[in-house]
């Protein structure tokens, strides 16, 4: 057992029963970040505030949610949105915070594939990021079944259809998910569950996974220059902030991320306030009702780029396709077959794979939410075949860019 | 000075590019999916106008006549009792007649005359009224006299009789109610529900409520929706233009041509926003407290920063 010495402050207290002084060096004063960042670098500390939002707002409106087919939507619309006080505010917090998170998960995606942040000892780090991204994608759909609206029901419904397997017709399978033939009561309740209790453990755990891939390879940086830690690190500690390319994470880099942070929160409550329905969408404020399909089905707009590939192809193709599209980003960093490290613009062809790729996404979020129709119909279907093709390219191109 | 050149370079890729995505699935793919429809700004004008000067006091006579409009309708605040109750009325019509107190103020004067001269037209529901069919309002044949300034006498007599203001929820309990529930304001077809001291009395209620409805669904094809949350499931534009003409929205609708006039649509509109919407005006004054309190975070955040930072660079 370690010596104990009569304390003298609390943090002395603590620190010698916990090493609180070793953990604050570890993980804030002494967590080196490089300098040659740009905002993009607080994306993650952005998403982390959000789903701390999310987790607060989502436990007030646990407090009077009810997980009961007929009740269920008049516990959302009417008891928090009416009678509880603020209840529309957690409410508002929590549509919005989930769709925005969505916004600014695809930032932190998009800047890591720009700046080649997935590669050369940070595959775990891209891969941890993803299956996040699926967690939050799991904890959205879940959630949108909750207030029991039109849109609930009928995605439900259609979402669950898809593990019937196309021409497999696993219809076992659906029912089993759904604990009935039709989405109902034990299809509510058990998405409830995933929603406020398996999900977001499972989130908490992958979030550390998350920060714990970064601690080997570090934080890259906007030239992808590779940096030497400890040289620079014991710069910094011998009085040379200046010459030092690396800062501290407590507060040389937290102050900056604080900013961002605040404008962001200025965007963020303009929106909670006075620009929601994008994250409420009006159909779901009709109460679910079997036996009326709403004219458009449409999912969250963050869904709907792996929507619309499903919809140009015939029913099996298109899950194949959708299957596909689902997974093929985790394997970003082993069909990129360049050592280089730097931003696209630099790589070549790949700055042109780049913003195809993002303008791919692009166009197909906005044909999934349109009518499959006419010119969308071809517009979609043009996106589809690029973004497919785009990962076929992907190790060619790679394979012929010049190393650095 | 490069270096913050830069990031906001950045910023504006980032925002050209979220905007471009917000400007496809909401602005455009609203306007391809929801068909829009203009405001005739609740003139009515494919009905004739009231051309002549209504005589308030003929007016009384023809309306209160024996077969007249109190035949089948209650005037309250002239304390003329409806002949029926709400449940007999809506099973022995379809529908049960509205009291005719406030008409003179909640609808046009040249939609209230076209539907006294011919109900199913003015209302724009004759494609239900088919195979020789007839609506249960019977068209007004004249009482002898030139039926147009008849017409106009009875039109100057509800005005006469109309209040001068109408709250929210009177303009809905008489426009809308007889044929939509609003439970979150624990409004029915046939009232308000009273709070009962015994369970018997609330479930015979309860029952009287679901004949009533029973009635109706015969009578429009279906039960017509619950408007506790439309506000916030529809767009006002598509509301507003939905009650000045149905037919415009959805073809065939049982919906009859309502007649508000603007302001009554308005007052409509607010007791809709008072069930659907609660936190509204609370949400519009505590909005910008919060942004501007993210606004001077940001700004001290930055200050200090740029503190934190001097030693760096």
């Amino acid at each position: 057992m370690a010596k104990i010495r009569k304390a003298t402050s609390v943090g002395d207290w603590l620190d010698q029963r916990l090493a609180t002084e070793t953990i604050k060096k570890v993980m804030a004063t002494e967590y080196w970040i490089p300098k040659n960042i740009n905002f993009l670098w607080a994306m993650g500390m952005i998403l982390a505030v959000l789903f701390l939002l999310l987790t607060i707002s989502g436990i007030f409106l646990l407090m009077y949610y009810k997980p009961d087919t007929g009740m269920a939507f008049d516990s959302v619309n009417y008891t928090i949105m009416a009678e509880v006080g603020y209840g529309w505010l957690w409410r508002h917090i929590h549509a919005v915070g989930s769709s925005v998170a969505f916004l600014i998960i695809y930032i932190h995606m998009f800047t890591a594939i720009y700046y080649g942040s997935y590669k050369n000892g940070r595959e775990m780090i891209w891969i941890s990021g993803m299956v996040l991204f699926i967690l939050f994608s799991t904890a959205a759909f879940s959630g949108y079944m909750l207030p029991w609206g039109q849109m609930s029901y009928w995605a439900g419904m259609v979402i669950t259809n898809l593990f019937s397997a196309g021409s497999l017709e696993l219809h076992g399978i659906v029912e089993w998910i759904r604990g009935d033939y039709v989405p109902g009561d034990a299809f509510l309740t058990r998405f409830f569950m995933i929603h406020v209790l398996l999900i977001p453990l499972i989130i908490m755990g992958a979030i550390g996974l998350h920060f714990g891939a970064l601690r080997i390879p570090h934080v890259n940086n906007q030239d992808g220059e590779e940096i030497d830690f400890d040289t620079e690190s014991a710069k910094y500690l011998a009085g040379d902030t200046k010459g030092s390319k690396v800062m501290r994470f407590q507060f040389d880099f937290l102050s900056k991320d604080i900013f961002v942070l605040g404008v962001f929160l200025v965007f963020f409550f303009y929106l909670v306030f006075y620009n929601f329905t994008f994250a409420l969408d009006p159909v779901n404020l009709d109460p679910a009702n079997g036996l009326k399909t709403p004219p458009h089905i449409y999912p969250e707009w963050y869904f709907l780029w792996s929507y619309e590939i499903l919809r140009p192809f015939s029913k099996d193709a298109g899950l194949i396709a959708f299957g596909f599209a689902q997974v093929i980003l985790v394997f970003l960093p082993f069909l990129d077959r360049s050592p280089n490290v730097a931003p696209a613009n630099r790589r070549g062809l790949f700055a042109v794979w780049f913003w195809v790729l993002l303008l791919t996404m692009i166009a197909l979020t906005i044909t999934g939410k349109l009518p499959p129709e006419g010119i969308y119909n071809t517009i979609g279907a043009v996106a589809t075949w690029t973004f497919l093709g785009l990962w076929v390219v992907l190790p060619i191109i790679t394979m012929l860019e010049k190393k650095r | 000075m490069n270096k913050i050149n830069k990031e906001i370079r950045i910023l504006l890729v980032v925002i050209f590019f979220s905007l471009l995505v917000y400007g496809g699935v909401e602005t455009y793919a609203h306007k391809v999916m929801h068909k829009h429809v203009d405001s005739k700004s609740y003139e009515y004008a494919d009905l004739p106008a009231v051309t002549k000067t209504g005589d308030p006091i003929a007016g009384a006579a023809l309306v209160t006549g024996a077969g007249a409009c109190t035949g089948c309708h209650g005037i309250k605040s002239q304390d003329i009792q409806a002949p029926m109750d709400a449940l007999t009325a809506v099973a022995s019509y379809g529908v049960n007649p509205p009291d005719l107190s406030t008409v003179g103020i909640l609808y046009a004067d040249n939609f209230l005359a076209a539907l006294i001269k011919d109900p199913a037209s003015a209302l724009k529901v004759e494609h239900k009224f088919t195979d020789g069919k007839l609506h249960p309002m019977t068209a007004f044949g004249g009482a002898g006299g030139d039926i147009d300034q008849e017409i106009a006498d009875m039109v100057a007599y509800f005005k006469s009789i109309a209040p001068q203001e109408i709250t929210p929820k009177q303009a809905y309990e008489d426009a809308c109610a007889r044929c939509h529930e609003m439970r979150y304001m624990k409004a029915t077809q046939i009232g308000d529900t009273p709070v009962f001291k015994y369970e018997k009395d609330s479930l015979a209620h309860k029952i009287q409520v679901l004949e009533y409805q029973d009635a109706l669904k015969k009578y429009a094809g279906k039960l017509p929706p619950d408007l506790s949350t439309i506000i916030v499931a529809r767009s006002n534009s598509f509301l507003t233009t939905f009650i000045e003409d149905p037919q415009s929205h959805r073809k065939g609708t049982s919906m009859p041509r309502t007649g508000l006039t603007a302001d009554a649509t308005d007052k409509v509109m607010e007791h809709l926003t008072n069930s659907g919407d609660p936190a509204k005006d609370m949400r519009n004054s505590l909005g910008w407290k919060v942004i501007l309190f993210f606004i001077i975070f940001s700004v001290l955040a930055y200050l200090w920063k740029e503190s934190v930072w001097r030693k760096l660079h």
